[in-house]
């Protein structure tokens, strides 16, 4: 209950931080629909499903980057997150308060970018929008894992893509073949990918973010 | 040794040190402190104050020795910031804090706090719009809103104008009685009175 109390709290936060200074989506939003304004100019007419498939979870992947590099801002600029570990509270409740607040802004981000998507290349499945969520829960439960990593480092920036691209090829593997292929076992590697990744990154977060 | 009350122990070190690299901060510290004991740090910028507290808070790892400190559900911290979130407001930002520390009664005690340290009238207002006087303030209602047994505070009085420093030396005063705190200062001063323990370092 106590547990639930403080996921509740920083997640209630992270959002309302969100909404009064609208810095993170967006910009998501933008660069969503920027991205795939210059693949419908950059690829020629007549590419393959496939292709173009590939291309929107190319997009869905860096304006999820975007998003996770501005997740741990806050607590980053103001030196807040020694006061959130000072608090008595398990710290994977920070992990599952971020985690939950960056899957809302990658949501509301790709409800603009499949009907964009479906506007430039062709209309997205049942499948398509299925896997997209099955992918925010992996990207946002590996993305604030490694985003907290990168906070504590000096090279942040370059520090977060090093560490979450590598980890992201399964979704994208995931998801272009569950929105081109054979949806169900491409949907089941995701929820696979959810599940090991969410339990990794909720036992490992007390680590990453501990010194002591 | 540094410290004098043994009994209802609080912290304990020994042979503590700390490292960054080749370059030693402190060494070979013992420490003992209890409720009823004021430990107060001088030195020096760059001495390592600030590295001591945030070692005595349990937010970094010594490099030797061994350190025994209080549940973290007992620890208030102040370090060179307030530690408030500057987008939301003072009551948004206690709510926080009480949730996260499972304080009941918590609208009351927000409340006794708020209006003790002069922010009931801007409990609604964005902590932007705050100066930095009034964000310090409202990093001690934090650091005091679940009536911590260790308080630690870097730097308390930096940009407390004289009624702020007077709340402060207010609250000190009724938190040495049933506290540890340990308080760093160029001012010390201000809390003379108080410590019973001295430490410079440099």
């Amino acid at each position: 209950m106590r547990y639930a109390s403080a996921v509740v709290a920083l997640a209630r936060k992270d959002l309302l931080l969100e909404l009064r200074a609208k810095e993170t989506v967006p910009a998501m939003l933008l660069f969503v629909l920027a991205a795939l304004t210059v693949f419908h100019f950059a690829v020629p007419t007549g590419t393959s499903q496939t292709a173009a498939l590939g291309l929107l979870w190319v997009a869905i992947i860096f304006t999820a980057l975007l998003g996770l590099t501005r997740a741990f801002v806050p607590e980053r600029e103001q030196g807040l997150l020694d006061a959130l570990l000072l608090a008595p509270c398990d710290r994977s409740a920070i992990w599952l308060a971020k985690a939950f607040s960056v899957f809302a802004f990658l949501v509301i981000a790709e409800l603009l970018a499949l009907p964009a998507f479906s506007l430039f290349f062709a209309g997205v499945g049942w499948a398509t929008v299925a896997a997209a969520l099955l992918a925010d829960i992996g990207i946002s439960a590996v993305g604030t894992l490694v985003g907290a990593m990168a906070v504590a480092g000096r090279a942040r920036e370059l520090l977060l893509p090093l560490l979450f691209l590598p980890l992201a090829i399964p979704i994208v593997v995931g998801g272009v073949g569950a929105s081109s292929g054979t949806h169900g076992h491409y949907l089941a590697f995701l929820v696979l990918y959810d599940a090991v990744f969410c339990l990794l990154s909720w036992a490992a977060f007390e680590y990453v973010v501990s010194e002591t | 040794m540094l410290g004098r009350r043994f009994s209802r122990r609080v912290i304990s070190a020994t042979n503590l040190g700390k490292r960054f690299g080749a370059k030693r901060i402190f060494d070979r510290l013992e420490l003992r402190l209890g409720r009823g004991d004021f430990l107060l740090v001088t030195g020096p910028n760059g001495s390592g104050k600030t590295t001591l507290l945030r070692v005595l808070a349990g937010l970094d790892a010594p490099s030797r020795g061994e350190l025994s400190l209080p549940d973290r559900a007992t620890i208030g911290y102040l370090g060179h910031e307030p530690l408030v979130y500057r987008e939301l407001t003072p009551l948004e930002n206690l709510r926080l804090f009480a949730s996260l520390y499972a304080i009941g009664e918590r609208e009351q005690r927000i409340g006794v706090l708020l209006e003790r340290f002069d922010l009931w009238r801007v409990r609604d207002e964005r902590v932007s719009t705050f100066s930095r006087g009034m964000r310090q303030r409202l990093g001690l209602c934090r650091v005091v809103l679940h009536d911590p047994k260790l308080l630690i505070l870097d730097e308390p009085f930096n940009a407390l104008d004289e009624a702020g420093a007077t709340l402060l030396d207010a609250t000190l005063g009724e938190f040495a009685a049933s506290s540890a705190i340990v308080v760093a200062t160029h001012d010390p001063e201000r809390v003379e009175a108080l410590a019973t323990t001295r430490m410079a370092l440099r």
